[in-house]
């Protein structure tokens, strides 16, 4: 293979002995990352395990305690992202660290805007921004704002930004996170002509499908230590995880390929009904039916008309037509308070903007929604607070060394189970879960995902949203495929199955079939 | 709908501020005979060259996202400075206006150090220096008005005219040229625009946040002492007590010109129309005779809540 050849090049970074301690964590210890030019090497590890810091370190958002850095062969020593940038370390973040107000053109050249005369040169800011988006072949006006233009787009502007500063290596950090499959590929495009160009790129991502179709290297981490650098073709997907987690490869198998008992949920009775939903610009048409008891999983790309299907449920947004039952009673008015109030539960997509507060102790998170609907007034006992907050940080291993200590402070994956552990301490009787395991780590995700089973093993109806794919296919009883905002299949027992899934939303098979069943 | 006119979204709220410039200006020119000949509209810069001054050191740091609330105190503080220098410790007028503005440069420069070096909310800071700087200027005059009228050197600045400009309206003037070349034609203008737009998007793109925030300030305090030479020459005198809450007509102006407080979105010439906007509510009870002049805070108040709220809707449609 071509990449194979031109990866046996010398290295062009080389980080040794790598140690960042921060008060009472030791976040790396001895790390070594070595990164060649013309490859593309996953930095991989669970959440806590030092990629983020490492690559602080690397871009100069940290200072090392210990180690050495070498860029082609020179000692470097970053003291901030400015300067990381000038030696040829560019990073793209996830949620794109550009400024969404000003122009393309702007965001590509700030900082370094050419200038005439001691002012700025438009005209040729205009033209180099267009110069470094050609290799990546979009041609979008860069004169509008930045903001105009989808996550996906901005992220291609972030990465010519850094080919516009001759960057040698570039770090992708979970750059796949808000793009859809199409724009995964586009980004997969670009990524190879780097590497084909000789650039060294790091990348992250939680997407272990996406690690391995496009990494040469890996390079795992876990808890701060270095567990090994690998070629991607001598590591089985299975081995990998268990290096990531620690576990042993039997262990990981068994999760998998878990999957949910396929008990059929004929006889109990259904909780949720809703009947031609629709609302313009979110969903069209739908209906969807939740027994108690049952996991009903929304399986479609990035806008396809999952959340905007769970906003609608929870009252969040009103439907323009359309009727919502729950037990039976049709609701009227709907709202959150009135969903609240009915038992419906939703842990929404983006835990940081819309779940978590961060200043309030973990304690607090969790009792949050039920003192909501109790009323100010009658407040809950600090015992009882203390009770509940107990019981959850245990039955959902919630890692936190108390029960006071700020949720912000927590990792991402136990963020989201404070949440859950919110909306699960009042009980109850349909939860939707948009995304519960976005950005979090895979042990922290089987958790979850154990969680999903247990619970509706104990009666509770379930509406699960993830944009993976296998995980909604493990854990889901009937599966409701959407595309477009509409509902074009939906799936039960047997016929549950990620290809047979994935070809239903490429429209790739005439979809008659699944039309009949929706009909049924 | 569909309008032959197209008018960038992001230009709708200064087309805005410049359609209710003109409704007023042209209202006020038909009622009153002789508002807009040249000579009152040269009036009308000159009467509001401090004000329009401190609002274009304040556009700066509202479009960084910051607010500097000692702009009133400094320009009171700069004009007694200037009489002080002039009067008592006769100083020539080269030595002396470099001096004032000197010390309005250092005042932001300290402000901006403290905001930046303590990560404290620019509102307290300039809180906490509005309150210095206006003690300084009581306890320097006791309270008295310092009178600069007949000197040798300071009196031709006061007499100078240029096509009936005088030398306060042609700063102005100037002053808002140079400041739109700025804002749009340097790295720096750009960097305010960055770190209003996002703080931490500007220091992980490599921009220089911590010396863009404290020069924004400095400059802040320069243009406040360049009103408080602008008021001395004006009024030829230094005053303690001149230009209180001047800052929050300044805010004001810049608000109403289109600058967003949360920062990252605005421009100068909003700010130049926000002021004259300004300048031709507070005349109107001058020309109407019997009106009473409280009558004008009652318009800025209604002006700015409609700004505000019309910001916002355009802001949501956006979205």
């Amino acid at each position: 293979m071509t990449n194979r050849a031109t990866s046996t090049n010398s290295p062009l970074l080389e980080l040794r002995g790598i140690t960042k301690r921060f008060p009472g964590v030791l976040a790396l210890d001895g790390v070594d990352f070595t990164l060649r030019a013309g490859e593309v090497h996953a930095l991989l590890g669970e959440n806590g395990a030092g990629k983020s810091t490492l690559i602080k370190v690397l871009t100069g958002v940290y200072r090392r305690d210990t180690g050495s850095m070498q860029l082609g062969g020179l000692e470097i020593d970053p003291q901030n992202p400015a300067q990381a940038e000038q030696l040829g370390i560019s990073t793209v973040y996830q949620e794109v660290n550009l400024i969404r107000e000003l122009s393309v053109a702007e965001n590509i050249s700030i900082g370094r805007q050419p200038r005439r005369y001691g002012l700025i040169d438009w005209q040729a800011c205009r033209l180099r921004a267009q110069e470094a988006l050609a290799p990546l072949e979009l041609s979008i006006d860069v004169t509008q704002p930045l903001r105009t233009y989808s996550i996906a787009v901005q992220q291609m502007v972030a990465i010519a930004r850094a080919l516009d500063q001759q960057a040698k290596v570039l770090v992708l950090d979970e750059p796949t996170s808000s793009l859809d499959t199409a724009e995964v590929e586009q980004l997969f495009r670009v990524m190879r002509q780097l590497r084909k160009d000789g650039m060294g790129i790091v990348f992250v991502s939680h997407f272990l499908d996406q690690v391995y179709a496009i990494s040469d290297r890996l390079t795992v981490l876990r808890g701060g230590n270095l567990v090994g650098e690998y070629g991607a073709e001598s590591l089985p997907r299975l081995e990998l995880i268990s290096k990531m987690i620690g576990k042993e490869v039997a262990q990981v198998a068994d999760m998998e390929n878990r999957h949910a008992a396929t008990q059929a949920a004929g006889p109990h009775p259904v909780v949720l009904q809703a009947q031609g939903l629709n609302r313009r610009g979110a969903v069209e048409d739908m209906d969807l039916k939740i027994h108690s008891g049952e996991v009903v999983g929304l399986a479609g790309l990035l806008g396809s008309g999952r959340t905007e299907t769970a906003r609608l449920l929870f009252g969040i947004d009103q439907p323009d037509s359309g009727t919502i039952e729950v037990d039976g009673k049709f609701v009227r008015k709907h709202g959150p308070r009135t969903a609240i109030r009915n038992r419906i539960a939703l842990a929404p997509e983006d835990r940081k903007e819309a779940g978590i507060i961060p200043n309030l102790s973990v304690r607090e998170n969790i009792v949050l929604a039920l003192q909501g609907r109790r009323g100010w007034l009658r407040r809950i006992k600090r015992a009882e607070q203390q009770l509940l907050a107990d019981r959850f940080i245990r039955a959902l291993n919630i890692a936190t060394p108390n029960s006071e200590k700020p949720a912000g402070q927590l990792s991402g994956g136990n963020q989201q189970k404070v949440i859950l552990a919110r909306w699960l301490a009042m009980q109850p009787k349909i939860l939707i879960l948009d995304e519960p395991t976005r950005g979090i780590d895979v042990g922290a995700k089987a958790e979850i995902e154990n969680l999903v089973t247990e619970l509706c093993a104990d009666g509770m109806a379930l509406l699960f949203i993830s944009s993976e794919l296998a995980e909604v296919c493990r854990d889901s009883h009937r599966i409701v495929v959407l595309r477009d905002r509409r509902k074009i299949a939906e799936l039960t027992g047997e016929e549950i199955q990620l290809e047979r899934i994935m070809h239903i939303i490429a429209d790739e098979q005439p979809t008659e079939e699944a039309e009949d069943r929706t009909d049924a | 709908m569909r309008t032959r006119l197209r008018i960038k979204p992001q230009h709708l709220s200064l087309v805005a501020t410049a359609a209710v410039f003109l409704l007023l200006y042209g209202a006020a020119a038909l009622r009153y005979p002789g508002f807009a000949s040249w000579f009152q509209t040269t009036e009308l810069i000159a009467t509001n060259a401090p004000l329009g001054l401190a609002a274009i050191g304040m556009t700066f740091v509202i479009l960084s996202g910051g607010i500097d609330l000692s702009v009133g105190a400094i320009i009171a503080l700069s004009s007694i400075l200037l009489a002080k220098c002039l009067v008592e410790w006769n100083l020539p007028v080269p030595l002396a206006i470099p001096t004032v503005l000197v010390g309005g440069i250092l005042f932001g420069t300290a402000s901006g150090v403290v905001i930046r070096w303590f990560r404290l909310p620019p509102f307290l800071v300039t809180l906490a220096a509005m309150f210095l700087a206006r003690g300084i200027a009581l306890v320097l005059t006791e309270e008295k008005r310092l009178s600069i009228a007949g000197h040798a050197t300071f009196d031709p600045l006061v007499d100078f005219l240029l096509f009936d400009f005088n030398l306060p309206a042609l700063i102005f003037v100037v002053g808002i040229v140079v400041a739109i070349g700025v804002a749009r034609y340097t790295r720096f203008g750009r960097n305010v625009y960055a770190i209003g737009g996002s703080e931490q998007s500007a220091l992980l793109m490599g921009l220089p946040v911590g010396r863009t925030t404290v020069m924004i300030y400095a400059l802040s305090g320069l243009c406040a002492a360049g009103g408080g030479i602008l008021y001395a020459i004006g009024s030829q005198s230094g005053d303690a007590s001149v230009a209180q809450l001047l800052e929050l007509d300044a805010i004001a102006a810049v608000v109403i010109g289109g600058t967003l407080l949360s920062g990252g979105v605005g421009s100068m010439g909003g700010t130049l129309l926000g002021v004259l906007i300004l300048g031709v509510i507070t005349v109107v009870p001058v020309y109407e005779g019997d009106l009473n002049s409280w009558w004008t805070k009652i318009a800025i108040g209604g002006l700015l809540l409609v700004f505000i709220v019309l910001q916002r809707l355009l802001q949501r449609q956006r979205h």
